[in-house]
């Protein structure tokens, strides 16, 4: 079996200096090998294990035919954005996790190989004018994340007026404010964008639903026939430890709001500062952890710590991000939880961690983290809060009538909320989760939508 | 887009704008504030809605920095590239029949709205209104519409009683007998009202400002301590009980990037348009 091929990525001690995307891409002939490399299973393991279900083998066939434009056809008809979750995607947790080579050799580069078709038709312009018969009713979609965007372009290609309303100035959700340009470019989501525009869904800036207009409103004063709820899980998580407001400790959505939506990395030009310290510790073991230690990396720090409660194989970032940390000189501390934040005239100057062990196996399916009796105190400039986010309570708290769980999220049935013609899915529904099935919710939610509709 | 339709200029370090922005005012209510952002490379800032009428909302802001400033030179019929709200929540109108009210500086553009809900309840209010000077004293005309009583007070005695407005509002509590106290401007002026009104047991509700960048509760920046529990300012706020506001705390905050900010002021000299 030939070797997996290896995709190219900027130099470590280069690009822990700039913003500039990381991993490269494949060239055309890695593209190839790599699609060569595909047994073509009868019964794919890596299809079930998609949680949109491409049809892989497939897509990777008509590469090797050279048909891009059919193999890429065959990923969107699952998934509007290749090029998003060809880099975004927990691909060793899900489709390259279950590929059958994976067993004996290394799994196909299935995610390389999206992006690829994805790269390749967002330049060569594919798929940019469809017919639409149009129906004339009005469907309000709110938010502009992956369950918004992958709802909004099913639902339009069935004909309906469809209007995006996203509270932030930019469109994207957590592709635009969350993850970093040197890992998702920010110019592949505002083509995205641009290719849903061609296809006439319409999007709105600065509306906020629950706030600029309500759900009643849009239903009463606007007309709209159904309202999909893509709104994520925006709110952070804290810590809930002494010190947790002191100058010089973010929650991540700031800092990497700060950075990717407001671009304080090129401040003064952006108006927006940001601020970091030499030695900056960031708590968590997630994406968005990884995210925020990268990014304060590039921002100058010299020592960035990630400090995590459990070992290293529980950390529940993507591989790829791991690893790309670590060759940027990120230092993992393991088996510490911050108790305490230590300040001085109201700025951080420590942190104080209990030691961990672990002890058997949690509801999570790894070890969990017991406390002992031995402390470590770190001195830091900054610290990031990296432990999670929940639903936002804005839409929830304008309208009584929407039923949600103790945390938070809606409560749906089959993609229907506690209120006729509301529909909701994505991370709003779930808690946090991936981009992948943000989409998936939002694509099978539209079908719901076409449905209920009918039936007025 | 959102195109400014009416400027006006206080003083020389405060404008009043109106700006076309129907779905910001359609849903407005007293307490809430907006966001905006200048032009594109700008910041997200926070302005409390002043007035609203169908198609526009009304804010004044007073030039303390690169956003501000920027915002300063905008004339009628340019637009702003961003406006977002009606955010926060509105403030609670609360059961008063004697409202002692104390604007500093630019506070009063935030007070206004809800003096004039209490005013339209029938409440009588009396005013403290204080700046550093005569020319900095901004919308008297329209509190002497609402007001029963209005006390001045500047910094060097250009008019009124030289001083602070807390040394009116002693005298005023050791003869009156008050029910409810609102103050808003400089942090620190909120702090020693709510020191000097709890002598009186007076309560005090306060409207915070604390740095922000969405406005909708996702990033954080915004928080404040208050009897020991943090609270986002944006959507639990801006208006709180003054009692068990950590205002220290919040000081520290709101100098957070002082050094940057003054970085970016030095651009201004550049910009110039
Ligand atoms: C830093 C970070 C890194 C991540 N990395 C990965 C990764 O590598 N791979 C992966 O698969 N997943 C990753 N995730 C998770 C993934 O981004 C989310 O699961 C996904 O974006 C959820 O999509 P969504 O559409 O449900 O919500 P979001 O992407 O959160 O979008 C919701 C949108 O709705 C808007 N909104 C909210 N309330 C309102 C309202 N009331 N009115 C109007 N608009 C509103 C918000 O402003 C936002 O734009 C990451 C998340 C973060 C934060
Ligand atoms: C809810 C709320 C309502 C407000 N209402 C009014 C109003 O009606 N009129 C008015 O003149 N001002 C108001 N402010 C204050 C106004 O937002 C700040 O003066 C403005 O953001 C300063 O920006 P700058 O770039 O001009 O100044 P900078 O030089 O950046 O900062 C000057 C000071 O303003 C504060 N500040 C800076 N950036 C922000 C930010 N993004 N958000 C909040 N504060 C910041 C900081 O304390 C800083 O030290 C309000 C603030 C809040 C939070
Ligand atoms: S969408 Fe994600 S999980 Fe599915 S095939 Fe593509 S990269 Fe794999
Ligand atoms: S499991 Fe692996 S080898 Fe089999 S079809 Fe999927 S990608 Fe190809
Ligand atoms: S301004 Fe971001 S949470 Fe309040």
């Amino acid at each position: 079996m030939i070797d997996r091929v290896k995709m190219s990525e900027l130099d470590a001690l280069v690009r822990n200096k700039n913003f500039s995307e990381v991993a490269l891409g494949l060239t055309i002939k890695q593209v190839k090998i790599e699609a060569s490399r595909c047994l073509d299973c009868k019964n794919p393991r890596c299809v079930t294990a998609c949680p949109v279900n491409i049809d892989i083998p497939r897509f990777i066939k008509l590469i090797l035919e050279e048909k891009y434009e059919d193999a890429y056809c065959t990923i969107y008809q699952d998934n509007i954005l290749p090029a998003i979750c060809g880099r975004v995607c927990p691909q060793e947790k899900q489709c390259e996790g279950a590929c059958v080579l994976g067993i004996k050799y290394e799994s196909v580069s299935i995610g390389a190989l999206e992006r690829f078709l994805g790269d390749f038709c967002l330049k060569n312009c594919v798929l940019t004018s469809e017919d639409i018969v149009e129906n004339n009713q009005k469907v309000a979609i709110v938010g502009s994340g992956p369950a918004g965007i992958a709802c909004a372009a099913a639902i339009r290609r069935l004909g309906y007026t469809t209007d995006v309303f996203e509270a932030l100035h930019e469109y994207g959700g957590v592709l635009k404010y969350g993850i970093p340009e040197f890992r998702l470019p920010k110019s592949i989501v505002d083509e995205e964008i641009k290719r849903l525009e061609n296809l006439g869904v319409n999007f709105h800036k600065n509306v906020i639903i629950g706030k600029t207009i309500t759900i009643d409103q849009l239903f009463n004063d606007y007309q709209y026939k159904a309202i999909f709820i893509g709104s994520g899980a925006g709110l952070p998580s804290s810590l809930g430890i002494k010190g947790e407001n002191l100058n010089g400790v973010y929650f991540a959505n700031e800092f990497l709001t700060r950075v990717n939506l407001m671009k304080a990395n090129n401040f003064p030009t952006s108006a927006t500062p940001i601020k970091i310290g030499e030695k900056v510790a960031v708590v968590g073991g997630g994406n968005v952890a990884m995210d925020a230690a990268r990014t304060a990396i590039r921002l100058g720090a010299k020592e960035v710590y990630i400090v995590y409660r459990r070992d290293m194989e529980a950390l529940p970032a993507r591989l790829e991000e791991i690893h790309h940390a670590i060759d940027e000189g990120v230092i993992f501390k393991l088996l510490l939880n911050p108790v305490e934040i230590i300040g001085e005239d109201y700025e951080i100057k420590a942190i104080k961690c209990q030691k961990m062990v672990l002890g058997e196996l949690d509801s999570s399916n790894r070890r969990r983290p017991i406390p002992i009796d031995e402390f470590e105190t770190i001195e830091v400039n900054n610290l990031i809060v990296a432990i999670g986010q929940s639903p936002n309570p804005i839409i929830k708290n304008a309208t009584p009538d929407l039923t949600v769980d103790d945390w938070g999220r809606i409560i749906v049935d089959d993609y229907q909320t506690s209120i006729p013609g509301v529909f909701a899915g994505g991370d709003i529904v779930t808690g946090a989760a991936t981009v992948i099935l943000a989409m998936g919710a939002g694509k099978e939610a539209a079908k719901k939508i076409d449905k209920y509709v009918r039936t007025l | 887009m959102y195109e400014i339709l009416e400027k006006r200029a206080l003083n020389i370090d405060v404008d009043l704008f109106k700006i076309k922005a129907p779905l910001v005012a359609k849903n407005t209510k007293p307490g809430n504030f907006l966001i905006i952002r200048v032009d594109k490379n700008g910041e997200r800032i926070p302005l409390t809605i002043v007035e609203n009428d169908e198609e526009s909302v009304t804010i004044i802001s007073q030039k303390v920095g690169f956003s501000t400033k920027s915002l300063s030179k905008k004339n009628v019929g340019d637009c702003l590239e961003d406006v977002v709200g009606p955010l926060g929540k509105p403030a609670e109108i609360k059961d008063a029949k004697n409202v002692i009210a104390v604007a500093g500086g630019v506070g009063a553009a935030p007070l206004y709205p809800q003096l004039k809900a209490y005013f339209d309840l029938g409440t009588k209010i009396d005013l403290i209104i204080g700046a550093s000077n005569k020319e900095h004293l901004i919308m008297l005309d329209m509190f002497e519409a609402i007001c029963e009583n209005i006390y001045i007070s500047t910094d060097d005695g250009s008019l009124g009683t030289k001083g602070f407005v807390t040394d009116v509002l002693k005298d005023l509590l050791k003869n009156n007998n008050y029910d409810l106290s609102i103050a808003i401007g400089p942090l620190i002026m909120m702090k020693n009202v709510v020191e000097m009104n709890k002598k009186y047991q007076l309560k005090t509700d306060v409207s915070l400002n604390p740095i922000m960048i969405d406005g909708t509760g996702m990033c954080g920046n915004c928080r404040v301590t208050i009897g020991g529990k943090t609270f986002f300012a944006c959507v639990d706020g801006p208006d709180f009980p003054g009692e068990d506001i950590d205002f220290d705390e919040l000081l520290h905050r709101q100098r957070y990037y002082r050094d940057e900010e003054h970085r970016c002021n030095l651009r201004l000299g550049e910009t110039d348009d």
